[in-house]
């Protein structure tokens, strides 16, 4: 690719795909995650990286090399990352001893810093730890958030925010039904965050809709929360316009009555009467001369009748 | 007894329609509110803070969210289903939480100079065919790019028309138009880019830049100087301005029919050269470039210096190489006032011509004595 004065003109059909990937767009893609560690790790902190990348694959990618960053002080370091790798979200982790087992989740509005939430990792269980048969990769977790906290309080309100972002998956129109197999669940208590990752079991019961059994899978978190780095409220609104073109069309001109009956509109064009196309009656053709008096005048009470604003017509579904 | 029997009925009915609910029914003091589009459910019950810790944790948290997951499942099964390629799907509604979008929503791209002129006339866009019916080929081939239909630049045989001059070559002619439609589009098209990102852009040739250079500003001066209506004939020049150089013609060239001995002298000249049989060198030169070759070599050896000993024995062969036929003929001006000297020069352009003599005016002596280690 050429560069010049910033305009990057791409050489191949594939080069121009990518960059056309990377640009914005009415919907966008899904977001990715960049998952990497801090300048000192315990090995809580790398497993814990690990299997959430393995709950986020494939869009996820885990830096293998630590960087001595500090995202709270100097984030232009991990805005540069998110460009050049086009991630939205990230999750940094790092240890040190004032703030043990750390866990930053992030998330970046037009590769610069949104949301920032630091949570502290009190207990863990690692994904092969728990030894039972997983979900496969790639499936669309159900998110239940449990606690008055998730409701009341404002950083609570932005981590749940956070979290649905980073654990959503991609957006579906439609899901197979035996395929609600993994649920995450959070619960706010007390300050602490309880994440626990389930398998979805669905049993037969006597009517239509089964009867869950949870086993437990994945990863388990006892979070703590601890510092907290939230976008201001004109940028948290920003980032949250959509673009009209994504507002649904509003169908015009359809009415419904109390009853229920679907009415339209039909808007018609002035006529001219005179020379209405109507059915041809040999026999009341106008004669020369008597006759055409007496059909005129007719013709214009009839007119009269008919209007020619909007008529409301019934419409049957 | 006929109304007991259909009271006992209704009863028991509604006994059994309890029971088989019962193992999906879950008591809440609050509804859960649910996000199906995004899979979301959000319970705000308050959390019993003492069952949390009477109760083993795991199993406690266990149970809230069999619960919680039991009535999020309730409501999906509640959603209208379809059956694609025997399997079951359920239909989702639209996600209803708002997230922030990961970049701002695209602008709307700025029309180019024809589509402006196309919405001003009126002009739509047909929709054409990808794929044309060559005659000559008989195939079909693509409207436009490589092994295009009516390509006139690949023609074998193009009739000479016939107000043009018989010895222009038509099918450099051909290229030529086709590299200045090219290079035109391509200005086009910067130009459009140009005008959408609102950037500066001259009239003339010249684009500003943050940092100019000396020379690039003295360009710019010229430029500016010359351009006037009497071509910056009558422009005042500045108390120390310098005169612009390389300003007229480039190459000068003896007229046609001129000065007849002058011409008659040049191509005895020239027979003499082609006769002779010693190559013609022009000593300065020569030696110039000896020098500068050496002065290289030496900054480079000393650059690499202790790590590359065995490789130097090597090195000459192919530096000496690139010697080929630059020291020889150069027209008339390579013999300079040097003269007969020619036998001397030892640098006789192949490598291993060196040597052979000594090199005049006492230059370094044989190039090979630096310390090279073999």
């Amino acid at each position: 690719m050429t560069h010049t004065d910033g305009i990057v003109k791409p050489k191949t059909k594939r080069a121009k795909r990518f960059l056309q990937g990377r640009e914005a767009k009415l919907t966008e893609n899904i977001k990715n995650a960049m998952i990497m560690k801090g300048g000192n790790t315990t090995d809580t902190v790398t497993q814990a990286l690990k299997d959430i990348y393995a709950l986020k694959k494939p869009n996820a990618v885990l830096f293998k090399k630590k960087n001595i960053v500090r995202p709270f002080e100097d984030s232009t370091s991990l805005e540069f990352f998110s460009k050049k790798s086009d991630c939205s979200l990230f999750l940094f982790g790092s240890h040190n001893k004032k703030r043990p087992n750390n866990l930053i989740f992030g998330r970046l509005f037009d590769y610069h810093v949104l949301d920032m939430i630091e949570l502290g990792i009190e207990k863990f269980t690692t994904l092969k730890d728990i030894k039972t048969s997983k979900c496969p990769e790639g499936t669309k977790p159900m998110l239940v958030f449990a606690g008055e906290a998730f409701d009341f309080d404002n950083e609570h309100k932005r981590l749940k925010s956070v979290l649905i972002d980073f654990f959503r998956g991609p957006t579906v129109s439609s899901v197979r039904l035996a395929g609600l197999e993994h649920v995450l669940h959070f619960t706010a208590l007390e300050g602490k965050i309880y994440m626990r990752s389930y398998k979805v079991l669905l049993k037969k019961s006597g009517c239509r809709t089964p009867r869950i059994e949870l086993d437990e899978i994945g990863p388990s978190f006892d979070f703590v929360l601890r510092r907290t780095h939230l976008a201001s409220d004109d940028l948290y609104k920003t980032a949250h316009r959509q673009p009209k073109a994504l507002k649904p069309k509003k169908k015009k001109n359809i009415s419904t009555d109390a009853f229920g009956t679907k009415f339209g509109r039909l808007h018609m064009q002035k006529q001219n009467l005179d020379k209405l196309q109507t059915r041809k009656m040999k026999g009341l053709r106008k004669r020369r001369g008597q006759h055409v008096a007496t059909e005129t005048a007719a013709t214009e009470t009839a007119a009269t009748e008919e209007s020619t604003s909007p008529k409301k017509l019934r419409i049957d579904e | 007894m006929a109304a007991c029997s259909i009271e006992d009925v209704l009863a028991k009915a509604e006994k059994d329609e309890a029971e088989r609910l019962k193992s999906i029914t879950v008591l809440k003091e609050l509804d859960l509110e649910f996000d199906t589009g995004n899979l979301l459910a959000f319970d705000k019950n308050r959390v019993d803070v003492h069952d949390f810790k009477s109760t083993s944790k795991e199993e406690f948290l266990r149970s809230l969210a069999r619960d919680n997951t039991q009535l999020f499942i309730n409501e999906v099964w509640k959603r209208p289903t379809e059956r694609i390629e025997d399997v079951i799907v359920v239909k989702l509604p639209e996600a209803t939480t708002p997230l922030p979008r990961e970049k701002p929503p695209p602008k709307p791209k700025a029309p180019t100079k024809w589509e402006e002129f196309a919405k001003l006339k009126g002009i739509q866009k047909k929709k054409k065919t990808n794929l044309v019916w060559d005659e000559v080929h008989k195939e079909w081939k693509r409207r436009w790019g490589y092994q295009r239909a009516k390509d006139d630049t690949k023609e074998w045989l193009i009739e000479v028309p016939v107000n043009a001059d018989p010895n222009e070559d038509q099918f450099a002619k051909r290229n030529n138009a086709k590299k200045e439609r090219v290079a035109k589009n391509e200005f086009n098209r910067l130009k459009n880019i140009a005008r959408a990102q609102k950037l500066p852009t001259p009239g003339g040739g010249l684009v500003p830049t943050a940092q100019q250079s000396k020379a690039e500003l003295t360009q710019a001066i010229n430029v500016a100087k010359a351009s006037t209506a009497s071509a910056g004939k009558f422009q005042e020049s500045l108390p120390k301005e310098k005169a612009p150089r390389n300003t007229g013609k480039k190459r000068k060239f003896q007229p046609l029919i001129g000065d007849f001995t002058d011409e008659r002298q040049k191509q005895l000249d020239i027979l003499k050269v082609l006769g002779s049989k010693k190559p013609r060198i022009d000593m300065t030169k020569a030696v110039n470039k000896q020098m500068r070759e050496e002065d290289r070599e030496s900054a480079s050896n000393a650059r690499k210096g202790p790590g590359k000993k065995g490789r130097k024995g090597n090195m000459p062969g192919k530096g000496r190489g690139g010697f080929k036929g630059k020291g020889g003929f150069s027209g008339k001006e390579g013999f300079s006032g040097k003269g007969g000297s020619s036998g001397k020069g030892g640098f006789a352009g192949k490598g291993k011509g060196r040597g052979r003599g000594k090199p005049a005016k006492g230059q370094q002596q044989n190039p090979r004595s630096k310390p090279g280690k073999r």
